[in-house]
C-alpha cells in the first residue's frame, strides 16, 4: 500500500511542523539570548499567525475556484459571518455591557465560554478547558452559520454562469456587510462598531498561577486549526466527491451526462468552502482581536483570490505556500519599501508610504500575465513522496558505507 | 415637495453619471465577455487627474487633457493586461482585471499618500442654481442632457460608422468576425477608448458633486454601473442607460429616507439585491438577448 | 418485443427554427438502431432531448415503458410554436429531468465532439462515471468510511479499461490518447455508468476504415456482454448498414424514411436527401 504509507508520512510531516512551531514560539523562553527575530514581539510570529489563518481561507477558495471551477467572490462575506458568529458566541457575559455600551447591552446574553465554565468551573484547569471547548464549539458554529448562509445563497446563484456568479456572490458579500453595519441590529452586531473582548490566540498561552507565561501556544493554535481544516479539504479533494468536483470544472456537460448532479455537487462545494471560510473568518477575528464588518470588504476577497492565483489555481500546497510568501512579503520583508531608506548618504528614490503595495501589485500583474500557472500550477508538493525520496537516498548512502 | 424634487434631481444626475460608466462596461462585456473590474478604477484615476491638472492648468486645458489621458490609460490597460490573454480561459482575464484594479488603487494610494482629495470648484458646474424652489448645483441640471447627447452620438457611431459596424459584428460572433477580416484588436481598442472617454466625462460630473476622492472611490460606482449594465441587458446601450438612471434614482431615494429608519447603509446593498433579483428572474436583463449553449 | 426507448411526437424548436419535428421512433430492447441524416438534420438535438440536455418543446419520451420526458409548449413557446400535436400533451404535467437523472435511470451517451475531462487521467475519467451509483455520502467519502466501495469502483474501472485495451494508458492524461482511443475511452466511460441503453453520437467519426470495422464488432460485443440496447447516430454508411437492425432517417428534423438497411439503402427520398435533388 504505497499510498497509505505516503499519507502516513505526510501526516508525520504536519505533526513535526506543528511541534516545530511550538518550539519556535518558546525559543526565547528557553534561550533568553536568541536574536530579536525569535522574540514573541517579532514580526515573524505576526506573519506566521496571519498566514496560518489566510492559508485556510485561500485553500477554501481554491476548493471552489480551482477544483470545482466556480468563480465565486463571496469569500469575505462568509468570513464576516464566521467572525461575527464566533465573536458573539464567545464574548464573556460580564464583558457584554462594556462591549455593547452604545446599545445598552447585548440582546444575546449568553457565552459559550461561560456556559462551559458553569459545567467545568471557570478557574484553573477547568476554566482553561471550558475556554478551549467554548472556542472550539464557537469555531464549528462559525463555519456552520457560514455554510448555512452559503446554502441559502447557493439556491439562486449557483445556476448562474461564471462571471455572473462572481458578481452575484460579490454582491451578497456586500449585502451581508451592510446588514452587519445596520444600527438597528446593534444589540446583536454592535452596529458599525467592533466587537471585542472574546478569546484570541494569546488567550491560549499557558500561564502559571502568578501570571507568568510558561508555554506560549498563540502561534501553534492557528497552525493546528488550519492544518486540521486543510487536511479535511485535501481528503475531500482526493475522494470520490473531489473527483466529481474536478469533472464539473473540466466539462460540465460531460459531468452531468456521466451522472454527476451539477446542482448537488456545486452546492456541496460551495457550502463546504464557505464553512471553512467561516472558520477562517473566526480565526481572523481571533488574530486581530476584534470583529468589525468594515474589515471584510471585497478587497479582502481580491487579496485572497490573488494569493490563490499566485500559488496556482488547483493546487492546495501552492495556495499554502503562496499565502506564507504573500503575507511575509506584505507584513515583513517588503516593509522597508514604505519608509525612506539611505544607502550610505544616497537616498533611494520613490520609497515612501504605499510604495510596497505598488511593487506588490506590479509583481502580481507579472505573475498573472506571464506565469499564469502560478508557483505550482495544478501540481502538489507531495510530502509523502518527498520523505520517501529522502529516506531512500539515506538508506542508499548507508548501504554504500 | 421641494424635498422630493431635490431628491429626484440628484437621483437623475447620479444616474446619468453611472450611465456614462455603465456604457464602458456594457461595450466591453458585449465584445470580450469580460467584466472589466478595473473600469471603476479608471474612473477614479480620471478623478484624481482632474484634481492635479486643474490645480496647475486652466480648466479649458485641464479637462480635455484628463479625457485624453484617461483614454490613453484605458487603451494601455487593454493592450498590456487583456490582449496577451486573448486565448486564455475567461477566468484568467477576469483575474487580470482584478489585478489591474488592485494596481490602480495601490498606485493611487501611493501618489496621494492615502489622503482623501477634494475635487476643485469648476465654476460652471459647481455654481448653484434655483430650480422649482430648490437650490442645486449646475452639474445636476447639466448631467442628464449631456448624457443624452453623448448616448445619441454613441448610437450614431455604432450604427452609422464602419468601426461601429465592426463592433456590432464582433459582439455577435467573435470568431466569425475575425475570419471575415474584421481587425479584432482595433475594434477592441476602439471599445476601450470610447468606454474610457465616457468614464472620464462621468468622473468630472460625478466628483464635482462628491466630497472627496479616495483610492477606492471608483470601486463602488464601478460595480453599480456594472449592475446597471446587467439590469438593462448586457451589451445593450439603451439598457445600460435606463438601468443606470433607475439605480441612481433608487439609491438617492434610499439615502433620502428618514434617518430614524437608518437604512442609508443599504444604499449600496440595494443595488446588489436588485442585481440578484434580475439574475434570477430575467438573466438576460431588460433588453438583452437570451443565448443557448451548443452541446 | 419490448421497447427500451420510445419517442412520440418529439419536437424541438429554438426560437423560430424547428430542429426536430414530430419525431416518433422506437428502439426495441437488445437491438442496434441507427438514426441517420445529412448534416444539420437534427440528430444530435434528438439525442440531447433524450438525455435531458434540452427540454423538448413538445412530445413524450419513454424508457423501459415509463415516461421519462414529457413536454408541451408553454408561454411564449406556445405562441410561436410551429410543430404539430401541441394539444396532445397539454393536459399532462411536464417532466424535464436533468441529464444526471437520465443517466441514473440507465441511459448513457458519448459525444460527437469528444468531451473527456482533460486534466484527468484515463483511469480517473472512467472512475468518475462510477461516482453516481456508489453507496457513499460526502462524509464517508471524505473520512474514508467508504473504503470497500472505493475499492470496488477502482477494481471495476480497471476491468473496464482492460477489456477496452486501455489499461496500459491508465495513468496518461485522457486527451493525450490518439483519437480512436479517445472514442473508446468515451464508450468505456459511458459503460461505467452501468447503462441499459447506450447512445453513441457518431462513434466512427475520424476513424480509419480498419478502426471502423473493428468498431462494428466492438459495438456488438459490448451489446451482448452488458445486455445493452444501442441507439446510434452515424454518418459512416458502411458501418450503419453493417451493424444496424433498423434505421431511421431524418432530414430537416422530420423523419423521411425507416426500415431495415436494405430498404433504406434503396429509398429514393433518402438518396435525394443525401445527394440533393437537382
Amino acid at each position: 500500500m504505497e499510498k497509505k504509507k505516503r499519507s502516513f508520512s505526510a501526516l508525520i510531516c504536519v505533526a513535526v511542523l506543528l511541534l516545530f512551531v511550538v518550539f519556535l514560539e518558546n525559543l526565547s523562553a528557553i534561550f533568553p539570548q536568541v536574536p530579536q527575530v525569535f522574540m514573541p514581539t517579532s514580526p515573524l510570529f505576526t506573519v506566521l499567525k496571519k498566514a496560518a489563518v489566510y492559508s485556510l481561507v485561500a485553500v477554501s477558495m481554491n476548493l471552489l475556484n480551482g477544483f470545482t471551477g466556480l468563480f465565486s467572490l463571496g469569500q469575505a462575506g462568509f468570513m464576516l459571518l464566521g467572525a461575527y458568529t464566533y465573536a458573539i458566541l464567545t464574548v464573556p457575559t460580564a464583558m457584554k455591557d462594556q462591549v455593547y455600551y452604545l446599545f445598552e447591552g447585548c440582546a444575546f446574553d449568553f457565552s459559550l465560554v461561560d456556559m462551559f465554565g458553569g459545567i467545568f468551573g471557570s478557574e484553573g484547569a477547568g476554566g482553561a478547558f471550558s475556554m478551549v471547548l467554548g472556542c472550539l464549539v464557537a469555531l464549528i458554529l462559525a463555519g456552520a452559520v457560514a455554510g448555512f448562509f452559503a446554502y441559502l445563497i447557493g439556491i439562486p446563484v449557483l445556476r448562474l454562469k461564471s462571471d455572473y456568479l462572481a458578481i452575484a456572490t460579490l454582491g451578497f458579500a456586500e449585502i451581508l456587510r451592510a446588514i452587519f453595519q445596520w444600527q438597528k441590529l446593534g444589540k446583536i452586531t454592535n452596529g458599525a462598531n467592533m466587537i471585542k473582548g472574546f478569546p484570541t490566540f494569546s488567550s491560549f498561552n499557558i500561564t502559571n498561577s502568578s501570571g507568568v507565561e510558561v508555554l506560549r501556544l498563540s502561534t501553534f493554535v492557528p497552525f493546528l486549526i488550519s492544518s486540521i481544516c486543510i487536511t479535511v479539504i485535501v481528503l475531500l479533494i482526493n475522494s470520490s466527491y473531489g473527483r466529481a468536483f474536478k469533472s464539473i470544472r473540466d466539462d460540465e456537460v460531460a459531468a452531468e451526462a456521466m451522472g454527476v448532479s451539477l446542482f448537488k455537487h456545486k452546492m456541496l462545494s460551495f457550502v463546504i468552502s464557505s464553512f471553512f471560510a467561516g472558520v477562517g473568518g473566526a480565526l481572523f477575528a481571533m488574530y486581530v482581536a476584534n470583529a468589525q464588518a468594515k474589515a471584510f470588504t471585497s478587497v479582502m476577497t481580491y487579496e485572497i483570490l490573488l494569493i490563490v492565483v499566485i500559488g496556482g489555481i488547483g493546487s492546495v500546497s501552492g495556495s499554502v505556500l503562496a499565502t506564507f510568501l504573500y503575507v511575509a512579503c506584505s507584513e515583513w520583508w517588503l516593509r522597508f519599501l514604505d519608509s525612506e531608506q539611505y544607502i550610505g548618504s544616497f537616498k533611494v528614490p520613490l520609497l515612501r508610504n504605499g510604495f510596497r503595495m505598488v511593487v506588490f501589485s506590479v509583481v502580481i500583474m507579472i505573475i498573472v500575465l506571464f506565469f499564469s500557472q502560478g508557483i505550482m500550477g495544478n501540481h502538489e508538493i507531495n510530502l509523502g513522496a518527498l520523505i520517501d525520496k529522502i529516506t531512500r537516498r539515506s538508506k542508499r548512502s548507508e548501504r554504500k558505507q | 415637495m421641494e424635498y422630493v424634487i431635490s431628491v429626484m434631481l440628484s437621483g437623475i444626475s447620479v444616474g446619468g453619471q453611472y450611465a456614462l460608466i455603465a456604457i464602458g462596461y456594457t461595450l466591453v462585456y458585449g465584445i470580450l465577455r469580460l467584466i472589466n473590474f478595473a473600469h471603476g478604477d479608471v474612473f477614479m484615476v480620471a478623478g484624481l487627474m482632474g484634481i492635479y491638472f486643474t490645480a496647475t492648468l486652466p480648466i479649458g486645458v485641464a479637462l480635455p487633457l484628463v479625457i485624453i489621458l484617461t483614454v490613453v490609460l484605458g487603451f494601455t490597460i487593454e493592450r498590456a493586461a487583456y490582449k496577451p490573454l486573448r486565448s486564455a480561459p475567461r477566468m484568467s482575464v477576469m483575474i487580470s482585471a482584478i489585478g489591474v484594479s488592485y494596481l490602480l488603487q495601490n498606485t493611487a494610494t501611493y501618489v496621494t499618500g492615502g489622503q482623501p482629495m477634494t475635487y476643485p470648484d469648476l465654476r460652471l458646474l459647481s455654481n448653484t442654481v434655483n430650480v422649482a424652489g430648490t437650490q442645486t448645483k449646475w452639474v445636476v441640471i447639466v448631467t442628464p442632457f449631456l448624457v443624452l447627447i453623448l448616448v445619441f452620438a454613441l448610437t450614431l457611431l455604432i450604427n452609422k460608422t464602419k468601426v461601429g459596424m465592426a463592433m456590432r459584428a464582433v459582439s455577435k460572433d467573435f470568431e466569425t468576425s475575425r475570419l471575415m477580416g474584421v481587425r479584432i484588436n482595433r475594434v477592441i481598442s476602439a471599445t476601450f477608448i470610447v468606454g474610457s472617454a465616457l468614464a472620464a466625462v462621468g468622473s468630472i460630473l460625478f466628483f464635482t458633486n462628491y466630497p472627496a476622492i479616495t483610492p477606492t472611490a471608483g470601486a463602488m460606482p464601478g460595480l453599480k454601473a456594472f449592475v446597471a449594465a446587467v439590469f438593462g441587458g448586457i451589451g445593450s446601450i439603451p439598457g445600460a442607460v435606463i438601468g443606470a438612471f433607475l439605480i441612481g434614482i433608487c439609491e438617492t431615494i434610499i439615502k433620502g429616507l428618514p434617518s430614524s429608519w437608518d437604512v442609508s447603509v443599504f444604499s449600496d446593498a440595494f443595488t446588489f439585491a436588485l442585481l440578484i433579483i434580475i439574475l434570477i428572474f430575467k438573466p438576460q436583463g431588460l433588453f438583452g438577448e437570451a443565448a443557448t449553449d451548443k452541446v | 418485443m419490448a421497447s427500451a426507448l420510445h419517442l412520440e411526437n418529439v419536437t424541438m424548436q429554438f426560437g423560430g427554427v424547428v430542429s426536430v419535428n414530430n419525431l416518433t421512433l422506437d428502439v426495441p430492447e437488445h437491438k442496434i438502431i441507427a438514426l441517420i441524416g445529412p448534416n444539420g438534420a437534427g440528430k444530435t438535438t434528438a439525442f440531447n432531448c433524450i438525455t435531458g440536455v434540452y427540454r423538448p418543446t413538445n412530445g413524450l419520451i419513454e424508457f423501459m415503458g415509463n415516461p421519462i420526458v414529457r413536454s408541451h409548449p408553454v408561454g411564449k413557446e406556445a405562441r410561436t410554436y410551429k410543430g404539430n400535436n401541441a394539444d396532445k400533451y397539454a393536459g399532462e404535467p411536464i417532466i424535464s429531468p436533468t441529464p444526471d437523472h437520465i443517466t441514473g435511470l440507465g441511459i448513457a451517451r458519448t459525444f460527437q465532439n469528444i468531451r473527456l475531462w482533460k486534466s484527468m487521467t484515463v483511469f480517473e475519467n472512467v472512475l468518475i462515471a462510477k461516482h453516481q451509483r456508489a453507496k457513499q455520502n460526502v462524509f464517508t467519502a471524505t473520512f474514508r468510511g467508504n473504503h470497500a466501495e472505493e475499492e470496488r469502483m477502482r477494481k471495476e474501472t480497471m476491468e473496464l479499461l482492460e477489456e477496452q485495451g486501455l489499461d496500459v494508458y491508465k495513468d496518461e492524461l485522457a486527451v493525450s490518447l490518439p483519437y480512436g482511443l479517445q472514442r473508446r475511452l468515451e464508450i468505456a466511460r459511458a459503460l461505467a455508468t452501468q447503462p441499459k441503453l447506450l447512445l453513441l453520437d457518431e462513434p466512427a467519426a475520424g476513424m480509419n476504415p480498419q478502426e471502423t470495422i473493428e468498431l462494428a464488432d466492438f459495438v456488438r460485443t459490448i451489446r451482448d456482454k452488458y445486455d445493452l440496447t444501442v441507439f446510434l447516430i452515424e454518418h459512416h454508411m458502411d458501418l450503419v448498414m453493417n451493424i444496424s437492425d433498423y434505421i431511421y432517417v431524418i432530414d430537416f428534423g422530420s423523419e423521411i424514411a425507416q426500415g431495415v438497411p436494405e430498404e433504406v439503402q434503396n429509398n429514393k427520398r433518402v438518396i435525394d436527401a443525401y445527394l440533393g435533388t437537382g
